[in-house]
């Protein structure tokens, strides 16, 4: 069990090692928040150990507390990104000239 | 198929989309839908966790997740633009506090770890130290940001690492203790209250300019810490999902140190923006004059360029002046004058930071240059407008060796026939030293709030 879960662990490091890496410099700031986003997952260690049953109104409340804190994270790490994404795509060109230079130097930076 | 393959099966989706909606966010084009597809896969990864065999207690659950969603919708939905960083600074600390939270409770219901396997207590207490340190971490990071607190570095002095050192040492004793077979829940308090403390003074002594490497630091932290969590809960989702979260994080935040010329133990060891030299004098005593400018001046300065170059940073973000830049901007492209925005990695207090800002005002992606380009463009540059950016234009970076940013990277905004600064005032930039641009003789300087005085300039431009 354990060394199965390690060599997820390892994997899914190269993996994100990977994917991240090639990031272009103006999608650093809703990249950090989308990935804020993704560590939300917390939520569901919460959901889990409150699930499975545990006993005593502490442990209950801490679990609660828990879950609205990974759900604060996942959700309004989600919102932001997006919110932030918008104003990028949001990007109808009005200068003819402009709208086709545009689509190479954005294929420039994310090469 | 049973139920728990079905978990399982549901989590390789979930995880699936998650590196596939990462992959997304390496373009504009695909980054909207990569963030949604991302967040499509929280979603099967929340309803999987709900499948598993045994699970009760629904109603907490709820009232957890339903806490949680009317917080974090209006907080989202409502920050300003410019406030994003301290908005993800608290984010990322609330799930550091989730993550430590649950470490707790797995402490006090398996009486201090008695029945479980050695490792299951090692990767929770790790989740545990991390987790505290995160959340305090960020939510000093927040009141930084937030102006709560000063953002220059507060410190106590030499002793400070000492104490780092010493409350990492405690936390660490207790952890392992606790492994070691001690139940005594005071261990476990003695932990979280150590790691909650180092937290806060890790990145207290931490000046403003610093800020964004420490809030990616504990990003990449968080993202550990929720991997931990991963193993000792024997979860895939929380494994995979935590760790791509450590690992992007760690690769921006070595990116942003860079872009700084900071190392990152630098970083954490604190005090960078102490130094402060401010006033009208040189080293050498020598009194410098500085030439202030009105806004009639700059616009006919301007309208007269072939090329202007704007650099903006944390003022502009500060003032909300990226409307008003735009609308400048539209002007002096219609006299035929070629604009470009000369983006330094690390201007405002995020990477990427200007960029979105910019693009909110819906400044065409391609009209902004990164570093390199800038730079071999002033020297055929007019006139360069700095808007509220100070310390990515210090020359003192290429030239005075005993400066705290010496090495740093700058935009040569002094390399251009004349430079127009605008500022609120004559205090020094956020790393709290002075910058010898605005006593060059090129250097013109505009007082008074970035967005007045754009708006003031864009008038001129108008009645030209």
């Amino acid at each position: 069990m354990l060394l199965t879960n390690l060599a997820i662990l390892v994997l899914a490091g190269f993996a994100g090692f990977l994917t991240i890496s090639k990031v272009p410099n103006t999608l650093h700031t809703p990249l950090m928040s989308g990935t804020n986003a993704i560590h939300g997952i917390v939520v569901l260690g919460g959901i889990i150990v409150l699930g499975l049953g545990v006993d005593g109104f502490l442990n209950k409340l801490l679990l609660v507390i828990a879950i609205a804190f990974g759900t604060i994270n996942v959700v309004g790490g989600f919102l932001v990104t997006d919110r932030m994404l918008e104003m990028f795509k949001s990007k109808p060109t009005p200068r003819v000239e402009e709208g086709e230079g545009a689509p190479a130097q954005i294929e420039r930076d994310a090469a | 198929m049973s139920r728990t393959d079905l978990v399982a099966l549901l989590y390789i989706i979930a995880f699936s989309l998650f590196i596939y909606g990462l992959m997304g966010l390496t373009g504009p084009r695909t980054a909207v839908r990569g963030n949604r597809i991302a967040a499509v896969g929280m979603g099967i990864a929340v309803v999987a966790t709900c499948l598993i065999p045994g699970m009760g207690n629904w109603g907490l659950i709820i009232v957890g997740v339903a806490i949680g969603t009317a917080v974090g919708v209006p907080a989202a939905r409502q920050v300003k633009m410019t406030a994003m960083p301290q908005m993800v600074a608290l984010f990322n600390g609330v799930g550091g506090g989730a993550v430590a939270l649950i470490a707790w409770v797995e402490f006090r219901h398996t009486n201090g770890y008695s029945d479980e396997a050695t490792y299951v207590a090692i990767f929770s207490l790790f989740a545990a130290i991390i987790g505290s340190v995160s959340f305090w971490g960020s939510n000093i990071a927040f009141a930084k940001l937030q102006e709560l607190l000063p953002g220059r570095p507060i410190s106590i002095g030499r002793a400070q690492q000492f104490a780092n050192l010493a409350l990492l040492l405690i936390a660490v004793a207790c952890a392992v203790a606790i492994v070691a077979g001690s139940d005594t829940e005071i261990l476990m308090i003695a932990l979280l209250l150590a790691a909650a403390i180092l937290g806060n003074f890790v990145v207290l002594p931490i000046g403003g300019a610093d800020m964004p490497v420490v809030i990616s630091l504990l990003n990449a932290f968080t993202g550990l810490s929720a991997a931990a969590t991963g193993v000792a809960l024997n979860n895939t989702a929380l494994i995979v999902a935590g760790m791509i979260v450590g690992a992007s994080g760690s690769i921006l935040t070595n990116l942003m140190a860079q872009a700084m010329n900071r190392s990152i133990p630098a970083i954490v060891a604190g005090g960078f923006g102490g130094v402060v030299t401010t006033g009208g004098t040189t080293d050498d005593g020598v009194e410098r004059t500085v030439r202030s400018t009105s806004a009639a001046d700059a616009a006919v300065q301007m309208a007269y360029a072939s090329h202007v170059v704007i650099v903006p940073g944390y003022g502009m973000a500060v003032a909300q002046a990226q409307h008003a830049v735009r609308e400048m901007t539209k002007l002096l492209e219609d006299k035929g004058i070629e604009v470009t925005f000369a983006i330094h990695p690390v201007a405002g207090r995020m990477p990427g930071h200007m960029n979105v800002l910019l693009a909110e005002a819906d400044v065409p992606y391609d009209q902004l240059k990164e570093m390199d380009q800038a730079n071999s463009e002033f020297g055929r540059t007019d006139v360069s407008l700095v808007i509220g950016a100070n310390d990515v234009t210090n020359p003192d970076a290429r030239t005075k060796a005993d400066s705290p940013i010496y090495g740093m990277p700058i935009l040569n905004v002094d390399e251009s026939q004349s430079v127009i600064i605008l500022k609120r005032s004559m205090n020094s930039g956020f790393a709290g030293i002075d910058n010898p641009l605005f006593y060059n003789p090129k250097t013109a300087m505009l007082f008074g709030d970035a967005k007045a005085s754009v708006s003031e300039i864009t008038d001129e431009l108008k009645a030209l």
